[in-house]
């Protein structure tokens, strides 16, 4: 029991030692420096979206999701995960991105984790700001 | 079938022609006592022909194309002519105007063309006007004149600037949704043309006008606009019946203005989202339209089309040939004073996929 109490109180010093924590830092705090720097980063790759989803995808056909989808209309990011009658399933957003990029783009399909995906879906889903959430709705 | 009136049949036959696409013969009948100067004729546009690269060319809106030629070619009465109402190509390359117009070489009769941005600001139209003549023209057919323009021009300042390559402006333009789009106009030169073209019209004379964008504002930021729209319009103003006919939108738009009604093109090739639909900024679409079917993207066609337009005592009515949905008419009506469409339901009854968001 004493031997175990004690390991905490070293981890703290030894964190005091390489400077991992400032004087009186508590872990779950950040600055405005902080949130707007987090704010940047996801503009970023909101602006990476956007290029990509205005023919920077680079496929072959060279279509590009703007020519049916001007701003991101009618992509309806609010509505997902919902039942998508074509595919017999409930769907997320970016499958139908994929579907998209596979069909009208005539490219191959992305990995969910592909920073493109994501990309495109902070640029379609910044688009539709302030619309409110409606999983399911048709 | 002796008691349905003309354009009944031609209603008919285009739901017939639409489910089967097969040859139909239609009996003409008699329409009112100006019977002999009822025509129809067809309305293609924005097909949006884009090359890949040498001779291979996107599939998809090739086959648009294709399709509402040929089932052009099936309509029955003939039309008298058929408009092409702009946007030939994507990016108005030389072999993009011409891979299309080889599919248009196949429509039997009389093709009249509408110039739109996408053939336009590569060459400032150079390569369009050589294959197909004049931008703005007139002429007059059964007692009704028709006149085209060219909408689609913008600030000369912005035109003649120091651009890398014609292709570098082209895809400024190129791009509806552009955060540093230029606004489409008719422009000074063109409306003095327009004026005096008009001098030696009678005011009963019906006026039909083409033009690629419409000469109304309805949104600004994709172009579903023309800046100098109200000029334009107080030129038609005199007349006593004008029909305006425009494509660019992709969509089913419906508007009487004055004297004026409005009708737009579906595309061969893609439909385009209401602009309400995209909330961040307002728009302004007439309340008169009836909103087509949303687009189910798993099949090609759906949400595109072409139109035949029946002209019948000065009015026309535009039927819309909509692959996968039912077929629309929206008729001028003499009651309303405005066009209605015929197969609508009232605003709080229309089925869901009539409901855009």
């Amino acid at each position: 029991m004493n031997q175990n109490r004690k390991y905490p109180s070293i981890i703290g010093a030894l964190s005091m030692l390489l400077g991992l924590y400032g004087p009186g830092a508590v872990a779950d705090e950040f600055s405005d420096a902080d949130i707007d720097r987090w704010e940047m980063e996801y503009e970023v790759v909101v602006e990476e979206g956007e290029k990509l989803f205005h023919g920077g995808l680079g496929n072959q056909n060279t279509v590009s999701c703007d020519q049916c989808h001007p701003n991101g209309a009618n992509t309806h990011p609010e509505t997902y995960p919902k039942f998508q009658q074509q595919l017999g399933k409930v769907a997320t957003l970016w499958e139908m991105i994929n579907w998209c990029i596979e069909n009208p783009l005539q490219a191959e399909k992305l990995a969910a984790d592909d920073p493109k995906l994501i990309a495109l879906q902070a640029y379609i889903t910044e688009e539709r700001k302030g619309v409110e959430l409606m999983p399911g709705k048709h | 079938m002796s008691k349905i009136n003309r354009r009944d049949v031609l209603r008919n036959g285009a739901a017939v022609l639409a489910a089967s696409s097969l040859p139909i013969s239609m009996v003409e009948l008699a329409f009112g006592a100006d019977s002999d100067q009822n025509f129809t004729f067809a309305y293609i546009s924005d097909s949006h022909i884009t090359q890949i690269k040498g001779n291979e060319f996107v599939r998809n809106w090739d086959r648009g194309l294709i399709r509402a030629v040929a089932e052009t070619n099936l309509l029955d009465p003939k039309p008298d002519f058929v408009f092409y109402g702009g946007d030939i190509a994507q990016l108005g390359k030389p072999e993009e105007i011409d891979h299309g117009l080889e599919i248009l070489s196949a429509l039997r009769g009389d093709v009249h063309y509408v110039m739109g941005e996408h053939d336009y600001y590569v060459d400032l139209g150079e390569y369009w006007r050589k294959q197909l003549g004049p931008d703005h023209y007139s002429f007059d057919h059964k007692g009704v004149h028709f006149v085209v323009l060219n909408s689609i021009l913008t600030h000369e300042k912005w035109m003649h600037q120091k651009w890398q390559s014609g292709m570098d402006r082209m895809k400024q333009m190129a791009r509806l949704d552009n955060p540093d789009g230029q606004p489409f106009m008719v422009g000074e030169a063109q409306r003095e043309w327009l004026r005096n073209d008009l001098k030696k019209i009678s005011k009963e004379t019906p006026i039909v006008v083409l033009s690629h964008s419409p000469l109304q504002k309805i949104f600004k930021s994709w172009n579903f606009w023309t800046d100098d729209a109200e000029e334009v319009q107080a030129l038609l103003k005199p007349f006593d019946k004008v029909t305006v006919l425009y494509g660019h939108v992709h969509q089913i738009q419906t508007n009487q203005i004055g004297n004026i009604s409005f009708h737009a093109a579906m595309a061969t090739a893609w439909p385009w989202p209401y602009p309400s639909t995209y909330t961040q900024k307002a728009s302004y679409l007439p309340k008169l339209t009836v909103e087509m079917n949303r687009a189910d993207p798993f099949f090609e066609r759906d949400a595109t089309g072409w139109q035949f337009i029946d002209v019948h005592t000065g009015r026309a009515d535009v039927s819309y040939l909509l692959p996968d949905n039912k077929n629309r008419t929206v008729a001028y009506s003499e009651k309303a004073g405005h066009p209605v469409d015929t197969g609508s339901r009232k605003t709080d009854d229309r089925s869901p996929p009539q409901k855009h968001f």
